[in-house]
């Protein structure tokens, strides 16, 4: 390839990218609009609502656990044509936190774009040799007696956890235990804990 | 021959990337390692050929565990499940 | 470059938190791998290939999404899905 990619400005690229992709029908504006739009409908909501159903309904729970995917459809969430989704059921003594050291695959169908922190060198980096000094920087300290296993999402599945249910919520509704459940908690750096 | 849960598998200590042009979706950490296969989690098109728009073959993919230990002494976690085609395992 | 597991010098490196939302930019650049995707112009196998490819300063110079961009371009210039002269041609209407 002769031309220098590399140096051409990034907007005036996408714009004449754009331009092409339309001249030639491959993609339209109107395409790519409508991606846009459904891929930002997405977010960590879509997850938290199935934590919060796994954590209220046991029949629930062991269908996330078999198939994420099927589970999530129960739900309403779109799935078709996207990766399976593989569900990692955090324990009393097992905690899960997931990375893609060699790219960014992230669960987006249930918890949307990737943070800016799942795509960093530094995340990708250390999340699989020093997991407990990343989980510090979020203040997540897991207690010795808690297995810590990291789980590199190398092919075609994509990884969500389901954490523990944080004591003190009891009684409460799906709605207010979704509400708690935040993408780090899905993803393993953070623990889902009750606002004090 | 489909890997059962629990077998004793090694990584190929194989460096494609040292040959020429590639895709591969096995970390370089864990060439060579031994670890456990948790199970298959199906069959799915090589990514090493349809990287390259190739017909790509249907292979067996698995979790496979290692103790983190065993790939970094420092490590402060305690084990690592990764994604692993077969082609990419042999028993141990 | 892009195999980063527990390599130096990140493994000393603190993760910038910080939520930074994403730009119009970021967005179009995912909407069109996706419509690439759909259309079996261009899959997500060949875009981390592209990605892999880019000479290493610019991996850590770019952006994420202008890293995308860069390997769809040169993924879509190799299939011949578009061409030099059209993609010149347009650069100079920008």
């Amino acid at each position: 390839m002769s031309m220098n990619l590399t140096e051409t400005d990034s907007d005036r690229l996408l714009a004449a990218l754009r331009a092409v992709l339309a001249d030639k029908a491959i993609a339209t504006g109107a395409e790519i609009t409508e991606r846009i739009r459904v891929t930002d409908a997405g977010g960590p909501a879509q997850g938290a609502r199935m934590v919060a159903r796994a954590w209220a309904d046991p029949t629930y729970r062991a269908l996330m656990l078999a198939d994420g995917a099927r589970a999530a459809e129960a739900l309403d969430i779109p799935m078709r044509g996207l990766p399976p989704l593989g569900v990692l059921e955090d324990t009393p003594g097992l905690h899960h936190l997931v990375v893609c050291t060699l790219c960014s695959c992230y669960p987006r169908a249930v918890l949307g774009y990737p943070p800016f922190w799942y795509k960093s060198a530094a995340y990708r980096a250390r999340a699989v040799r020093d997991p407990r000094g990343l989980l510090a920087e979020w203040g997540t300290v897991l207690p010795d007696t808690v297995k810590l296993r990291v789980v590199d999402s190398t092919a075609d599945y994509r990884w969500m956890v389901l954490p523990l249910r944080p004591a003190g919520t009891e009684g409460w509704d799906e709605a207010r235990l979704a509400a708690i459940v935040r993408d780090g908690d899905m993803i393993g750096v953070t623990i889902p804990a009750i606002a004090t | 021959m489909i890997f059962a849960p629990g077998s004793a598998v090694r990584v190929r200590d194989d460096w494609p990337e040292r040959r020429g042009r590639c895709h591969i979706r096995t970390p370089h950490y864990v060439r060579g390692v031994e670890g456990k296969i948790v199970r298959h989690l199906g069959d799915f098109a090589n990514p090493e050929d349809l990287a390259f728009a190739r017909p790509a073959a249907t292979v067996p993919l698995y979790h496979v565990r290692f103790d983190a230990r065993a790939v970094w002494p420092d490590a402060t976690g305690d084990e690592l499940m990764i994604e692993i085609f077969q082609h990419w395992l042999e028993s141990a | 470059m892009h195999d980063l597991g527990g390599v130096s010098p990140f493994i000393c490196a603190p993760v910038d938190k910080e939520p930074h939302a994403l730009t119009e930019f970021d967005r179009t650049v995912d909407a069109i791998r996706q419509v690439l995707g759909q259309k079996r112009i261009m899959s997500v196998d060949e875009l981390r290939r592209g990605i892999e490819a880019l000479p290493e300063t610019d991996y850590h110079r770019l952006s994420y999404y202008q890293r995308w961009l860069r390997a769809i371009v040169a993924i879509l210039l190799e299939k011949d899905a578009i061409t030099e002269a059209e993609l010149r041609r347009a650069l100079e209407q920008q």
